[in-house]
């Protein structure tokens, strides 16, 4: 692969965020013509990295250098005129204009006059376009395209701008099956082309298919760099992890009780279809899928925050049918969203209002008044039930991690006594160590009878914790495994599409 | 077999895309055609019941009203084509209005280019409070121009005293301004059309004009590919301010007796007409032809409303409702829109 | 109250501010005229601001849920010239006066239909109907004036209670605004205001319904705008369709300068209420110099922008300093937060 020097080299790079080390030393090479990927896990620094590599953040100490000299990332404008390119995984694109102005936004190509040639944009971008194989052209309405052709025009950019260094951060997050093999296409082209290429992915098949080089990163740290065709799966998951998984996810033996919930033949055209499926007393039900799958859009019908088309949903036998999330926690469902700062906390409260926002009704008089000692004790109990650390209950949201903001929301909704709980990713983000007291909170949960459905991406974490597994791939359940027959090669083939264990209805 | 399918999917592919572009430029003719029918039907109505309205020198008189509103109506489109809006052009005309007619007053043998350079510089001066208030300070729009609606005009009303400017305080050569013709054509109506012809090139053909664009429809990806924003902001709200400045010239021209109330309100009338004519009020889309459709239409009922004796608290409401119903308009159309667009992209 | 404080706590510094603005505009005021601060006039200062008191109240919760009313002075003519209009048809007072009320409400409830139904933005929605509701009073007035009210009804609008100096119409300002501040500070409802106008995503996924309060809240301002409007007439005896051209300037200010967020999530009665003394004051200390209503809203106009670009500006230069401690790369990734 190289023994010619690397094109980019990150030497010893440090970031810090107040008192956290996001990114402690860390160096890497990035050689032209390669693919080069970053795994770890949410957390491990990934995303970090690749604001530094877009010129977002600046490293507080270490090293960026091109072809051997150093540079400095001063803003995204300037980083991408020295050849660096950055594929987000939300494309930022202008939605009102077509195409070829995303592409070119502040550097039409003027012809005579200092006029914007027009004519000269349209065709140099049909001309990229055509080189990606797009299914679309350059007066195209931005607006009306999916996530996937977004980012082909993120990357048809960076192509318009001799680009050196790709950086593409989780860009298969929002893809279908088919999206994802004509992104890998590309990324091979561009890769013959001379580019380098950094793919940022926390999947290993992913990166077991498209990558020449791993890098793994963890808790901010450097772990190793290897060519991987001398790399094991299992060597990456130790590499990733770092630590024996049994110890992770102590799952306690719970007695299942009769179906709580129940839901017929769900659909939402768009989001989901026939997607049918029981839930019961003290079980927990793992809902695995890659991203996109649609387990969210099945959450939040359920919830009440959108309403599904056609299918039956049962809560006790009985057909409900909820016209507001308020409708749904008054019958006992609640739900704890996958986007836990935008959607979950109100980042100004303190955790005690937070806490108590949806219980208003337990803790006010007749008058409406809320009797703040009630509100305080409700709060302290889950405070100290859920091992919440902050200075206090009168802490603010927005200054407490990100795995005590899972708490705090998670503590909301345990507050509404919900019989069944629904969690979408709830370890996202959080560290190992608060990661493994939510699970012990919700095996717990199990225990005392709740009906638990949890979505989520990480497999170890769905094998672990789930009584049964469903999984669902681009809006229909595709596998649905007890505990004892699942293991992550079925469900991944599930969670692809394909494969053994798949629960389809006649269709 | 996969083969098969993907060749199938490609080639069809293409041919979706084509059709969204086509039904987004179907949309904006549909609209464009709309608002001419809406005109017809005006000129119609009017026409109908009082004969006179249709008389070409009455058309001529319209035609300067609406040129006086089409000029501010471009500038008022810049600003809320950034995503922001201009309440203060009523009373930058009207002070421009009433500084200028006071100045001549006074001052009888001024050079009448002064005069112009005077009422644009002032224009100019106060839409850059604005710009500096909004790019720089981060004062959202609304409230800066809220607050500088009610400084100008009582910045004209402390300027005034309660006196007024009439006819015979000015020489003719000024008030001839805004009767004059060149070559046939109306002095005003030649510079609104000047105006709005440099303004749509600009918007068109300059990279400063698509990034205007870019900063209403998406300020934080305009942030992030290195758009200026602050500078184009503060820009849009200058050019705002020197065309109102400007109109404020004609103004004092065009009408015989000038006071502090001056194109008092004038801000609803010709926010009515950008928003009627297209332009998004979140920003990112709309033309100046747009904006000149809507200064047309507004300006026509105007006069068509006096024409008829209606009262002129007429104008307060239609100006409302007319805000009202082109932005709802706008909303249903693009709700339609895009959930045809959703329905195209189920799997 | 101990638990809200996170958010009032950063509003202390401006409320100083604004304390010491007012002592200003007393003295001041005070040597405009000796009478200035003796309690005749406070009774007088009030009943000049007696209808923007309490439409402040209910552009205060609009404000905190993020949305905004420009069209509340609009809303208070219209009312007027219901009033005056079904009065001089003949109609009972008290009547006429709830057929006011209704035209208020019905008014706020279209503004709340365009922004919660159809989603529009309220500040375009408030401004069309600013000019539409305008309208619409003087189509219904015309160019007409009512003035032949009963005593009772205007004594109700500019006397005082028998015996004292307070106002009537202070009596009915206390009242709401105990309501609001019982409410707001106190009440479920205040959290859920103050968690809508700070993060709306959320609200709604608590169960709150958004939707819902938003329409209500408009309708309050309407209805609100609407007693103002009785008041109004009441005060000076005199139904016209040009009543209260311009309140929505001094209405919005003082929530501003009281501390309310103009995006929302944020501000406390106390803050608004200094606002108000401060506004008030300040108009009657001008008034009494002799400067024109026009002139004197110059000085409101600044307020207005001064009071949004001074917490902006205190929090730069907070950062500004904070950042001063800091090596220069550092301070160019400090400006980002993960």
């Amino acid at each position: 692969m190289a023994p010619t020097p690397a094109l980019v080299e990150l030497r010893d790079i440090t970031k810090r965020f107040g008192d956290v080390e996001v990114l402690h030393r860390v160096s890497l090479p990035l050689y032209a013509s390669e693919v080069h990927a970053l795994a770890g896990e949410n957390g491990a620094g990934k995303s970090t990295m690749v604001k530094i590599l877009a010129g977002v953040y600046a490293p507080d100490a270490g090293m960026i250098l091109l072809d051997g000299a150093p540079v400095v990332l001063h803003n995204p404008a300037q980083a991408q005129r020295l050849g660096f390119a950055v594929i987000h995984q939300q494309p930022s694109l202008f939605p009102d204009l077509d195409v070829a102005e995303n592409i070119y936004m502040g550097r039409q190509p003027l012809g005579a006059l200092g006029r914007v040639d027009w004519r000269l944009m349209y065709r140099d971008v049909n001309a990229l376009l055509r080189r990606l194989d797009a299914r679309f052209d350059a007066h195209t309405p931005v607006r009306s395209l999916s996530i996937a052709d977004q980012q082909l025009i993120e990357i048809a950019k960076a192509l318009s701008m001799q680009t050196r260094v790709l950086v593409m951060d989780e860009p298969t997050a929002a893809l279908s099956t088919r999206e994802v093999e004509d992104l890998f296409a590309i990324v091979r082209q561009l890769r013959s082309q001379g580019v380098a290429i950094l793919f940022i992915s926390h999947r290993f098949e992913e990166i077991f298919d498209i990558a020449d080089r791993v890098t793994v990163l963890r808790d901010g740290t450097h772990i190793l760099t290897k060519p991987r065709a001398e790399l094991t799966q299992s060597e990456t998951i130790s590499a990733m992890v770092g630590r024996e998984m049994s110890a992770l996810f102590p799952k306690q033996h719970t007695d299942i009780g009769p179906v709580v919930l129940e839901v017929r033949r769900l659909t939402r055209p768009g989001e989901f279809r026939d997607v049918s499926f029981a839930v019961h007393q003290g079980e927990i039900l793992g809902f695995a899928g890659l991203v996109g799958a649609g387990r969210t859009e099945v959450a939040r019908a359920i919830f009440g925050i959108t309403r599904p088309e056609a299918g039956t949903i049962l809560l006790d036998g009985e057909v409900v049918s909820f016209a507001s999330p308020a409708e749904a926690m008054r019958r006992g469902i609640a739900y704890v969203p996958e986007d836990r700062y935008q959607h979950g906390l109100v980042r100004e409260f303190p955790i005690a209002t937070n806490v108590t926002l949806p219980i208003w009704r337990s803790i006010s008089n007749w008058l409406g008044i809320v009797d703040q000692r009630r509100e305080r004790a409700i709060a302290s109990d889950y405070f100290q039930r859920l091992q919440i650390r902050a200075t206090g209950i009168e802490q603010v949201a927005q200054s407490l991690s990100g795995g005590n903001q899972q708490k705090v929301v998670i503590a909301k909704w345990l507050a509404t006594k919900p019989r069944v709980l629904i969690l979408d990713e709830p370890t996202r983000g959080i560290d190992i160590g608060a990661k493994a007291e939510v699970h012990r909170l919700i095996s717990q949960l199990a225990s005392e009878g709740m009906a638990i459905i949890m979505i989520s991406s990480e497999l170890p974490e769905v094998l672990a914790m789930s009584d049964r597994i469903l999984v669902m791939h681009e809006g229909r359940i595709t596998g649905s495994f007890d505990r004892n027959e699942a293991n992550q090669e079925r469900v991944m083939y599930a969670a692809m599409g394909q494969g053994q264990g798949q629960v389809r209805h006649g269709n | 077999m996969e083969t098969e399918a993907t060749i199938a999917t490609q080639a069809s592919a293409p041919a979706s895309s084509r059709t969204l572009t086509r039904m987004v430029a179907r949309v904006g003719q549909v609209r464009e055609l709309g608002l001419l029918v809406v005109l017809l039907i005006v000129v119609a109505f009017v026409g109908v019941q009082q004969p006179r309205f249709l008389a070409l020198g009455n058309i001529e008189q319209i035609l300067q009203s609406i040129a006086i509103i089409a000029i501010v109506a471009v500038g008022e489109a810049l600003v809320i084509l950034t995503r922001n809006v201009d309440l203060s052009v009523g009373s930058v005309v009207g002070l421009s209005a009433f500084a200028c007619a006071d100045l001549l007053k006074t001052h009888h043998d001024l050079n009448l280019w002064l005069v112009f350079a005077f009422g644009c510089a002032l224009g100019a001066a106060l839409g850059a409070l604005n710009g500096v208030l909004v790019s720089y300070a981060g004062i959202p729009a609304i409230v800066v121009t809220l607050g500088t609606l009610n400084i100008y005009r009582g910045i004209d009303f402390a300027i005034a005293q309660g006196k007024q400017v009439n006819a015979y305080d000015v020489p003719d050569s000024f008030l001839g301004i805004a009767a004059g013709h060149v070559l046939g054509v109306p002095l005003l109506i030649l510079a609104a059309a000047v105006i709005a012809v440099v303004a749509a090139y600009l918007l068109r053909f300059s990279r400063q004009g698509r990034q205007i664009y870019a900063i209403g429809s998406n300020p934080d990806a305009a942030q992030i590919v290195g758009i200026r924003k602050a500078r184009i902001v503060f820009t849009a709200f200058l050019l705002s301010g020197l065309l109102s400045g400007f109109a404020g010239v004609l103004w004092a021209s065009r009408f015989a007796l000038v006071d502090s109330r001056a194109a008092s309100g004038l801000e609803l009338l010709v926010i009515a007409a950008v928003v009627v004519g297209g332009v998004n009020i979140n920003g990112g889309s709309g033309s100046i032809v747009g904006a000149m459709l809507g200064a047309i239409i507004l300006g026509t009922i105007q006069s068509g409303l006096e024409i008829l004796r209606f009262s002129p608290f007429w104008l307060q409401a239609i100006y409302g409702a007319a805000i009202l119903v082109g932005v709802t308009v706008d909303a249903l159309i693009t709700r339609r829109v895009q959930r045809v667009l959703m329905a195209q992209r189920l799997r | 109250m101990k638990l809200l404080r996170s958010g009032v706590r950063r509003l202390d510094i401006w409320d100083l501010l604004l304390v010491g603005l007012l002592i200003v505009i007393l003295v001041l005021g005070s040597l405009q005229s000796p009478y200035f601060l003796n309690a005749t006039s406070f009774s007088l200062i009030f009943s000049n601001f007696s209808e923007k008191s309490i439409m402040v109240l209910a552009m205060m919760l609009i404000i905190i849920v993020g949305e905004i009313d420009l069209s509340v002075a609009s809303i208070l003519g219209l009312a007027s010239a219901a009033l005056g209009f079904l009065f001089a048809a003949g109609w009972p007072l008290g009547l006429a006066m709830l057929a006011a009320l209704a035209a208020g409400a019905l008014a706020g409830l279209a503004n709340g239909l365009l922004v919660t139904r159809v989603g529009l933005p309220s500040l375009v929605v408030t401004l069309g109907t600013l000019a539409l509701y305008r309208g619409a009073a003087s189509i219904v007035l015309g160019d007409r004036g009512i003035s032949n009210y009963p005593d009772a009804f205007t004594q109700f609008g500019y006397g005082s209670i028998p015996g004292t100096p307070i106002p009537w119409t202070f009596l009915v300002f206390v009242v709401l605004a105990g309501i609001v501040g019982v409410v707001l500070h106190g009440s479920w409802v205040g959290r859920q205001l103050y968690a809508i106008g700070n993060n709306q995503d959320a609200a709604r996924f608590a169960g709150i319904p958004v939707a819902r309060i938003k329409l209500l809240l408009f309708v309050v301002s309407g209805l609100v705008a609407a007693l103002a409007g009785i008041i109004f007439t009441a005060r000076f005896s005199s139904s016209r369709a040009d009543n209260a051209l311009g309140f929505e300037l001094d209405v919005i200010t003082v929530v501003l300068l009281g501390g309310v967020n103009i995006f929302g999530g944020r501000g406390s009665l106390l803050g608004v209420l200094l606002a108000l003394c401060t506004v008030g004051a300040l108009r009657s200390a001008l008034g009494l110099a002799d400067y024109p209503d026009q002139v004197q809203s110059i000085v409101v106009g600044v307020l207005l922008i001064v009071s949004t670009l001074g917490p902006n500006l205190v929090r730069r230069v907070q950062v500004a300093w904070s950042r001063r401690r800091v090596a220069p790369e550092q301070a160019l990734s400090q400006r980002s937060t993960p």
